[in-house]
């Protein structure tokens, strides 16, 4: 009989053990400043999630080689997210009321970021943020720091479509993933088009985990456009390319390219090889001479080493800097503040111009860059299977924005191909 | 936007696409079909298979279908060692394995899939060969070489099980255990041994199914979760069992898709399929070509 | 039968009394969190197991119904700013319409085939949320939570609370159909469905009624999970993961006493929860599939099989 009263306990007592079991144990004198953040280790974000957070971890090695923040060594907790958006309000509620963390990371990308920004927002507290996209629009917190070149919401569409009029490209053709960055970047780039007088000839959104895009490509190509953007996923991008270098594109196509996720990866580039020829994608990180600053090769040196270990990306030019970045901009506001209150580092991030190995960065009212530093480039002279051959500056060669350009554009598509 | 030439070009990329879609079902519509195992775990076989032609093409540049051959009398073993723990555990146990038998395979489904998380990582892989990234021009249409072997696989395949199914000793005795295991057991047969055979033989298909899956698009450690649908789908739409059958049924699947994908909103793709399948479920439980009245 | 009753209810409001006193006395908000998934989970288990435990009718789409919960209480939210218990109760609306069409394709597919029906489902419901642009597609959508009501000192204290008494109703109406004719008309459709239909059981009715009550239960557990989250995208919403981990839960209880679902939810779920913020990398998951393999090959009744087992053994000696 007693069974039935006891399950009701089991149940309080299940819930309750979290709380006491998982207390940790008060610290020692000079206790670390603790970081916490999720990101992604396993599903469909783990590729970009790990890198990031390898990026992360040097710079904590890096910062507490040179004696720590303040004094106090620096601790990174990290949990996974699943890249699910359902994980984090657990994770973080844990970081901050069990693990008591003096500063939060967001995780990678943002899905996972969406569910926290209510909560940053309704406990006052700074979030430094990790390659979102517009996470920050309808909350409005003024605590929140992206740490992605991104910009102003439409820059990105906006730089590419630009691009490609300027090649002489009059119709544009929006090809996207049925998923929620790529239709994000679709979005926008309706916009754009529209602002800019250029009709739409051809707009579909594929499903996720489309096998074959053979038929979608000819579809695409009957539309006859002369700019085609693309807004993909990792595994559907090495998918496009293939089709389109089996099914051809079409020669009025100018420009083709523009929001391809996955070409960024080392392990994707590598396994396309001469097919990325021509192919003008956004990007944040190139080894072009533009793009080095002061710390950047001996970051690269060290990621190079322990990104074998770690099994992720070989390259680490998406993500890895920055999640780096994030830890030096945290370290000037705290080193210029002398504390930790989230307050005052938030204003000085949002006042101050950043010195990082990504280059200077500066945030306007909504925590995004104040100038979009989102990278066009395009694909040249690309051979098979090998992977050095993307760490030497001409393999892909800026184009956009202006500040960092190392080339020209090649066009139309079908000659930069050659 | 609709035009003849679309339509056309559509319906020959939907067959060849489905024909991919039968040649990774085929092991299933054995394992399932013929045997009544809801072996929810056989695109994670299949994955996994296609890792190991991974490694063997990219280590010592065998061709991926060369290598999918060469892995198949490992996987013959797996089968039959797979098929063994399964029926100890469950069928001679007797009732009811359904539901614990999915779960079951969903377990193992999920091993399989940290296992080569932990060997690989989480980067999508691929192979080279000559036939891939190359297409056949006929007029103004370019079909991808790739689907091409996709096609002639499927369809070797298709023939080879139909016949080995039909024509041999043992296929004929795999064939009669799904109808009546009783009376095979009154005549002397041993019909766990047949099974176990059977089981064998689905999973060994799957080498070349796997050579073709990682020639048709890159793979991903997860990326069985996206073919547990497909799959059953297309084994139950074509009715259990029919070997020809899972390939007529996949082929309308593929070009039910590559329609869609061409000339309506692409989004709508998954939608269509699966609404045919339930459809399908709902006039003739039996399905297409079914074997049960 | 009646004295258990009592017992039952007593424990039910303990339960309750419980839950409310920890919204008042624990400050730290992780509880809630951590609980408010195990209790949503538990909700989800024992509504799985009204139709796949006593029918025997393995239902794959436990995600398509969380996620039209999900979708129910973010369409009505952005809408009318429907309060929470609206939500809920449209979502429950809404799951016991998708229960009733599931029921009558329980007509013409059986075992096997019912399931592979079930993923189908998921899919087509899954897609056209996707395409359905004013609850924001697969960009997904933020919302914004309103001000938290009395007597709650913060709103997830207060979706924990909510959760709890969906899990007492849930697990009410689960002794409910266990103890009533209900239970046994489905326990002899399980049997032998075509026997039962004979002997003058109502096979289609009994069906019906599991699925509209399994699905409305889904339902109704996945609308807070809006306000939970204060974002919805399809991806998450419908989640694979949802059906396996519910199926799992359920079977590693057992399914053949109504507690079954719950202990499997508090185990696999507060595992879960906890190897998230201890081990936390792709161990997870292996976890899930070991756990999963050696439940249905050690202990195929699940733990309260196991338990009764143990018990008669016992008796015996």
């Amino acid at each position: 009989m007693e069974r039935r009263t006891l399950l009701g306990g089991t149940i309080a007592t299940a819930v309750l053990g979290l709380t006491f079991g998982l207390t940790s144990a008060a610290l020692a004198q000079q206790p670390p400043i603790k970081i916490g953040m999720s990101m992604a280790q396993t599903g469909g974000l783990a590729g970009g999630g790990k890198a990031s957070q390898l990026g992360i971890e040097i710079w904590r090695d890096d910062v507490n080689a040179k004696g720590g923040l303040l004094g106090r060594k620096v601790e990174l907790i990290v949990y996974d997210d699943k890249s699910s958006a359902s994980e984090t309000p657990a994770i973080y509620s844990k970081l901050l009321d069990v693990d008591k963390v003096d500063i939060l990371f967001a995780p990678y990308a943002t899905v996972p970021t969406a569910p926290l920004m209510p909560m940053v927002k309704q406990r006052g507290l700074l979030l430094m943020g990790n390659f979102s996209f517009q996470v920050n629009s309808k909350v409005g917190h003024d605590m929140w720091f992206n740490n992605a070149p991104w910009g102003p919401a439409d820059s990105w569409a906006a730089s590419f479509l630009e691009l490609g009029q300027k090649a002489g490209g009059k119709t544009v053709a929006l090809l996207s993933a049925d998923q929620e960055f790529a239709q994000n970047l679709a979005v926008t780039a309706r916009d754009v088009a529209k602002r800019m007088n250029m009709p739409v000839v051809f707009d579909q959104a594929y499903p996720p985990n489309t096998v074959e895009f053979s038929s979608i490509l000819r579809a695409l190509k009957a539309a006859k456009p002369d700019i085609v953007y693309v807004a993909s996923y990792p595994p559907d991008s090495a998918g496009i390319l293939r089709a389109v270098n089996e099914i051809g594109i079409g020669d009025n196509v100018k420009i083709f390219g523009g929001g391809m996720v996955g070409l960024q990866f080392g392990a994707v580039m590598e396994n396309l090889g001469s097919l990325l020829n021509g192919v003008v994608n956004y990007n944040t990180w190139l080894p072009e001479p533009s793009m080095i600053n002061e710390g950047t090769k001996a970051f690269f040196e060290k990621y190079t080493k322990r990104a074998i270990e770690a099994k992720v990306d070989p390259l680490g030019y998406y993500l890895a800097p920055f999640g780096y970045a994030s830890g030096e901009m945290l370290e000037q506001a705290v080193k210029a503040v002398g504390s930790l209150d989230q307050k005052a580092l938030a204003k000085y991030l949002r006042e101050n111009e950043h010195k990082t190995i990504v280059g200077p960065i500066s945030f306007s009212a909504d925590g995004e860059r104040k100038e979009s530093a989102t990278l066009q480039a395009q694909f040249r002279g690309v051979v098979d299977k090998n992977i050095d051959q993307f760490r030497k500056p001409g393999t892909q060669v800026i184009l956009f924005p202006e500040k960092m350009k190392s080339g020209d554009l090649i066009s139309p598509f079908e000659a930069a191909r050659k | 936007m609709f035009s003849f030439d679309l339509l056309l070009d559509a319906v020959v990329l939907g067959v060849l696409l489905g024909c991919f879609y039968a040649a990774v079902s085929l092991g299933l519509s054995v394992a399932f079909g013929l045997l009544d195992v809801p072996h929810v775990a056989h695109p994670a076989f299949l994955v996994l298979a296609s890792y190991a032609v991974y490694v063997l093409n990219e280590h010592y540049g065998i061709d991926p279908l060369l290598a999918g051959l060469l892995i198949t009398p490992f996987l013959f073993v797996l089968g039959l060692a797979a098929y063994r723990l399964y029926y100890e555990t469950f069928e001679k146990r007797g009732s009811d394995a359904g539901v614990r038998g999915i779960a079951f395979f969903f377990g193992i489904a999920f091993i399989i899939e940290v296992l080569i998380i932990l060997q690989f990582g989480v980067d999508q892989r691929s192979v080279t060969a000559t036939y891939i990234g190359k297409a056949w021009r006929i007029g103004d249409m370019r079909i991808p070489f790739r689907l091409l072997v996709a096609f002639a696989v499927a369809a070797g395949l298709t023939i080879l099980l139909a016949l080995y199914l039909s024509k041999t000793f043992m296929g004929r005795a795999i064939r009669a255990v799904a109808q009546d295991q009783e009376a095979l057991r009154l005549m002397g047969a041993n019909p766990i041994r047949i099974k176990q055979w059977a089981f064998g033989i689905a999973t060994a298909v799957l080498g070349i199914s796997g050579a073709l899956l990682i020639i048709v698009a890159p793979v991903d450690p997860t990326l069985d979760r996206a073919y547990i649908g497909r799959t059953f789908c297309v084994v139950v739409m074509a009715g259990l069992g029919s070997m020809t059958g899972t390939l007529v049924a996949a082929i309308i699947l593929g070009v039910a898709e590559s329609i869609v994908l061409t000339l309506f909103g692409a989004s709508w793709a998954p939608a269509i399929s699966f609404a045919m399948l339930l459809g399908v479920l709902a006039v003739r439980p039996q399905g297409l070509f079914g074997r049960r009245s | 039968m009646k004295r258990r009753g009592i017992f039952f209810w007593i424990g039910a409001i303990v339960f309750l009394v419980a839950i409310a006193l920890m919204t008042k006395l624990i400050g730290n908000e992780y509880p809630f969190f951590a609980g408010y998934v195990i209790l949503q989970f538990i909700v989800l288990a024992v509504a799985w197991s009204i139709l796949g435990g006593h029918a025997g009718y393995v239902n794959f789409g436990t995600s398509a119904f969380f996620g039209m919960g999900v979708y129910t209480a973010v369409f009505l939210f952005k809408v009318a700013g429907a309060p929470l218990l609206v939500q809920i109760a449209a979502a429950a609306a809404v799951g016991a319409l998708m229960g009733f069409l599931l029921g009558l394709l329980t007509l013409r597919m059986q075992g096997i085939f019912f399931s592979i029906a079930t993923i189908a489902l998921t899919i087509v419901i899954e897609t056209s949320i996707t395409n359905w642009r004013y609850v924001g597609g697969a960009a997904g959508i933020q919302l914004l939570r309103p001000p938290v009501t009395w007597p709650f000192s913060g709103y997830v204290q207060m979706l924990f609370f909510v959760q709890a008494a969906l899990v007492v109703l849930a697990v009410a109406i689960s002794r409910y159909i266990q103890n009533s004719w209900i239970g046994r008309g489905l326990q002899a459709l399980r049997d032998d469905e075509l026997a039962a239909e004979c002997t003058g059981v109502p096979t289609l009715r009994l069906k019906v009624l599991a699925c509209v009550i399994s699905g409305a239960l889904m339902c109704a557990a996945g609308a807070p999970a809006a306000m939970y989250l204060q974002y919805a995208d399809p991806s998450s919403a419908f989640n694979l993961n949802y059906s396996v981990s519910v199926l799992a839960m359920s079977l590693i209880g057992g399914t053949a006493h109504w507690a079954g679902p719950i202990v499997g939810a508090i185990l696999l779920g507060s595992t879960q929860q906890l190897l998230t913020v201890t081990i936390s990398s792709e161990i997870n998951v292996l976890v899930l599939g070991v756990m999963l393999v050696l439940f249905v090959v050690a202990a195929p009744e699940g733990l309260i099989g196991l338990l009764r087992r143990i018990r008669r053994k016992e008796g015996k000696s």
